[in-house]
């Protein structure tokens, strides 16, 4: 009977296409949602990845997330560097400034300042130019997304080139990327291009650029304290977490494991912001319409069919057989649904792949989508079911 | 392969014994006020191997009696064997093997399930009992050719007329070569010609020993094809005609 009761599921092609579109979108909804948060929550805490491997992130205690940098004083690194177990620590700089072109338009950038000595929490990968680079007079590297797109040099400026005195540009004429050798100016400073760096996409929509810590603290605005954080390496041999206990009770800083510090950022934005409520609500939308459609679709279905299950309990089907016919009939429409929509959602993730869209489908997200579908199959089948087994096989006798 | 269900038939039933035996069956739907009697007492014997009609006016508690003797409805009170067994003695489970083992049912709105196929329709009966669905398709394929349906198997029920889709009925009911066939107004939604072919063919292939078949029906067309006539009225058998010469069959009527 379970061959037949596939055959009723596709027999009924309009019913069936409607679950199935009901359960696909259900399950794209909450997929792609839920694909779109984790890849926004992710860009929360990626500029700690792209930093590069130190074992630990030592900053201002009453810091929450890695983009709301509380500037250190200068002797904070010293301090660090005399805790036992400190085998190297480099200052870094991160702070937001203003960048001026050439057309006279303006653009925050989030500047990041490395170590000048070993260039440690540089980018992960260099376009063009090289990072020893940074070490010339006034160089900076810019993010290539960037170039292409917030920092634009007016066309008629060639690579390179200075403006000439009194020349000037039209902010809205023909714009081309900056490139290696333009000249840029952050915060009323000089800054040269020597390279272009690829950046992974961070929370801050700013272009980022990169240069060496002691060029990073002059453009920045003057202050007693503009070191961001100090990058520690631990002795080999040396447990992470004891060193950061150290540290935290001889500096009174914080000191975190690179995956601690991603979290307590991440906490801090599930916390403190009303971006998982919102996309709460998307997804519990996608769950609800599922079983809105594909609930009431699946419903009818069972209605329609129910003289025919009628006739099959009056013929000698027990009541489990028909339950199973209707399980199964709700199991193939829920496993071609999700079918349906985790697909849909991987085209879009394909499609949206190294793009500004946020988007990461970890394995976890099918599993959870699955699971959804799978509850608005069993919301939909227990209805359905409840209707057969309240069937009276005598009812085949009643003309309709 | 699937493994055949083991069958709940009973001891076989000599011919113009008889089938079914009904002895004060009563029925009432609802309670209290609102309380409706279908049947008041209905003593009845079915011979096997004949064709008994039950006639008479709607609401009268024919289609009541047949679901009570074809095993669908349980009786309130009363005693009823059917082929020797006391179908109040039988827990659900088993009385839907019962009715899967021993019945056929021609319903009126034929109830041919149109997302399948003919020949699939005609093989849930087999299917049920745990035959293969290709060897039950088989089987229907050859059935439905006996009834000249041949070719039509792969059709949808639906492009079939309604004589055909009362043949394919006929087919299911009869596939599994049931002790019982149980009717209802199985001519109502055909002309009389091929009322008289439907009836016809019903008769001939299930009157036969230990066999019995009962037809409800309206079409007075139909009546002289019956071996007895049970006219119901208001929940009572208030007259029996034997087709033959013979007296009625022991057991009394009301």
């Amino acid at each position: 009977m379970w061959r037949f009761a596939i055959k009723m599921l596709f027999g009924d092609s309009a019913k069936f296409y409607g679950i199935l579109l009901g359960l696909g979108f259900a399950s794209l909804l909450i997929a792609q949602q839920a694909s779109i948060f984790v890849g926004l929550m992710s860009r929360t805490f990626a500029f700690i990845g792209e930093v590069g491997h130190v074992d630990l992130w030592v900053f201002d205690p009453t810091q929450s997330y890695v983009d709301e940098p509380k500037p250190l004083r200068a002797t904070a690194l010293e301090r660090v560097r005399g805790v036992t177990g400190v085998e190297w620590a480099a200052p870094l700089y991160k702070g937001l400034l203003v960048a001026t072109l050439p057309d006279g338009s303006r653009q925050v950038c989030d500047v990041i300042g490395i170590d000048d000595d070993t260039l440690a929490g540089g980018p992960a990968e260099i376009v063009a130019g090289s990072l020893a680079d940074l070490r010339q007079p006034d160089a900076v590297m810019v993010e290539v997304g960037s170039s292409q797109q917030q920092l634009r040099f007016p066309e008629a400026l060639p690579p390179g080139a200075v403006p000439a005195p009194g020349q000037s540009f039209d902010p809205k004429g023909p714009k081309r990327p900056v490139e290696v050798g333009d000249i840029i100016e952050l915060n009323e400073r000089r800054a040269r291009v020597v390279g272009l760096v690829k950046c992974a996409e961070t929370f801050v929509a700013a272009p980022t650029v990169y240069t060496v810590y002691s060029r990073a603290i002059t453009y920045a605005p003057p202050s007693r304290r503009v070191m961001s954080a100090v990058l520690v390496t631990a002795v080999e041999g040396q447990d992470p977490d004891a060193l950061a206990e150290r540290i935290r009770a001889e500096t009174g800083l914080a000191a975190l494991k690179p995956h601690d510090y991603s979290m307590r950022t991440l906490g801090y934005w599930m916390s403190e912001t009303g971006i998982p409520i919102n996309f709460g609500i998307a997804i519990a939308l996608g769950f609800f319409v599922g079983v809105a459609i594909a609930g009431q679709m699946f419903y009818n279905f069972t209605l329609d069919n129910l003289r025919y299950f009628g006739a099959f309990k009056a013929m000698g089907a027990s009541t489990w057989k028909l339950l199973g016919m209707v399980a199964l009939q709700a199991l193939v429409a829920g496993v071609l649904g999700l079918g349906l929509g985790l697909g849909a959602v991987s085209a879009f993730g394909l499609n949206a792949a190294g793009g500004k869209l946020a988007f990461k489908m970890l394995w976890q997200i099918p599993l959870i989508a699955a699971g959804a579908v799978l509850v608005i199959c069993i919301l939909a089948s227990v209805l359905s079911m409840w209707k057969v087994i309240r069937l009276d096989p005598a009812d085949v006798f009643k003309s309709s | 392969m699937a493994t055949a269900t083991p069958t709940t038939s009973g001891a076989p039933t000599p011919a113009h014994a008889t089938a079914i035996r009904l002895r004060g069956v009563t029925k009432t739907f609802g309670r209290g006020e609102s309380a409706v009697t279908a049947l008041r007492g209905i003593d009845l014997d079915i011979p096997a191997g004949e064709l008994t009609m039950l006639v008479g006016p709607s609401g009268c508690g024919k289609t009541t009696l047949i679901s009570i003797l074809a095993g669908l409805l349980s009786r309130d009170g009363g005693d009823l064997a059917v082929f020797g067994t006391d179908l109040a003695t039988l827990r659900r489970d088993r009385l839907a093997a019962w009715r899967r083992d021993n019945v056929g049912f021609i319903f009126q709105q034929f109830n041919l399930v149109p997302q399948l196929s003919v020949s699939e329709n005609v093989s849930v009966p087999l299917v049920l009992k745990g035959e293969s669905v290709g060897a039950a398709v088989r089987r229907a394929d050859e059935l439905l050719a006996t009834l000249g349906l041949e070719g039509r198997g792969k059709s949808s029920p639906l492009k079939l007329s309604g004589g055909q889709q009362q043949r394919v009925a006929i087919a299911r009911a009869l596939i599994h070569d049931p002790r019982l066939l149980v009717c209802d107004e199985p001519t109502s939604a055909l002309d009389a010609e091929l009322g008289r072919r439907v009836m016809e063919l019903i008769r001939g292939r299930s009157t036969r020993p230990d066999r019995a078949v009962v037809v409800v029906t309206h079409d007075d067309r139909i009546f002289h094809l019956a071996d007895t006539i049970a006219h119901v009225n208001d929940g009572r058998i208030d007259q029996l005609t034997r087709r033959t010469s013979e007296p009625p069959t022991a057991g009394s009527h009301r």
